[in-house]
């Protein structure tokens, strides 16, 4: 496997779904390959990143609005 | 937790106000209640909607008040504008409320809320920029996928940022994607469906879901490299 067959198969690997043969190939590939395994390393963090990322609160008045309009809605007033 | 949210209920709420339907509910908050601290999903979640199911409207809230955060940030990264995303918000709540007696607890009720949020959320972004915003994928090369910057990120950003700002820097990589790309990343990677699922939501092929994410990935690489190179050697 070549750089451009590794950024093909790349999700793939990443999502742990390739099969034996090409993830064996693969790694053959990254083990001689710094950029590879760079570019690898650098997208596995991109996901984990926007993974683990906690959303921030709410700001109030868009909280505000929310809970108001719900619960309005939900017993049936117009919001 | 539930017994806290029926506990609360009683702070929280005024007299008890009639529901459209026609089972008798229990009071409902009409103004802003204070947030609990619960934000991610937890394991008593099915007691939560089952309680909800039987009309108690404080476990409902708890689900709002925990799920809130990621629904809205999750609108705003579909429709990348603010009313689109608070009413998508409100209306996804609002239908799982009213469909919660046909949720059949297969799936976490999370998700199910999750595609219910999507589907408001992409239904605002069409209308809005119908002859703008296409959900067809870009024609791009596959030389466009070769990753042209190749450096080490340094120490990693949860530890260079605050998560305010870090929200903010992935907020903008996140907006800079063609929506084609940024709803599958989304969908498939930050809320964990199947490509299977992600497909099915999106109308499109299994095979164009896993080509976009892939795409989707190596462009959000490349647009967060950009900050994270830059700040390692600043």
């Amino acid at each position: 496997m070549n750089c451009r067959g590794v950024i093909r198969e790349l999700s793939e690997y990443l999502n742990g779904d390739l099969d034996r043969a090409t993830l064996s190939d693969l790694e053959v590939h990254l083990a001689r390959c710094e950029d590879c395994r760079l570019v690898v390393d650098t997208t596995r963090k991109t996901i984990e990143i926007f993974c683990k990322a906690e959303p921030v609160p709410l700001p109030e008045d868009v909280r505000g609005r929310l809970h108001k309009a719900l619960f309005q809605r939900i017993n049936g007033k117009p919001s | 937790m539930l017994a806290c949210a029926k506990s609360c209920a009683n702070l929280l709420f005024g007299p008890v106000l009639a529901f459209a339907g026609t089972k008798p509910m229990r009071p409902v908050a009409a103004t802003d209640p204070k947030p609990l601290p619960s934000t991610i999903v937890r394991d008593d979640e099915g007691a939560l909607v089952q309680a909800a199911k039987s009309g108690d409207l404080a476990a409902f809230e708890e689900l709002v008040n925990r799920y809130e955060r990621r629904i809205f940030r999750l609108t705003m990264h579909i429709t990348q504008n603010r009313e689109d995303a608070e009413d998508a918000t409100q209306d996804a709540f609002l239908k799982s409320f009213k469909n919660l007696e046909g949720f059949e607890g297969g799936s976490r009720f999370y998700t199910w809320l999750v595609r219910i949020a999507v589907n408001e959320a992409l239904m605002r972004l069409r209308k809005r920029r119908p002859n703008v915003v296409s959900l067809d994928e870009p024609i791009e090369a596959e030389e466009d996928l070769i990753p042209k910057q190749i450096k080490d990120w340094g120490p990693t950003p949860e530890q260079r940022f605050a998560n305010s700002e870090l929200n903010s820097i992935l907020s903008n990589a996140i907006s800079e994607l063609e929506p084609a790309y940024r709803t599958v990343f989304l969908l498939r990677d930050t809320e964990q469906l199947s490509t299977e699922e992600t497909a099915k939501m999106l109308g499109i092929s299994e095979a164009a879901v896993k080509s976009r994410l892939l795409r989707a990935r190596l462009k959000l690489r490349q647009k967060l490299g950009r900050v994270l190179e830059r700040s390692a050697t600043a």
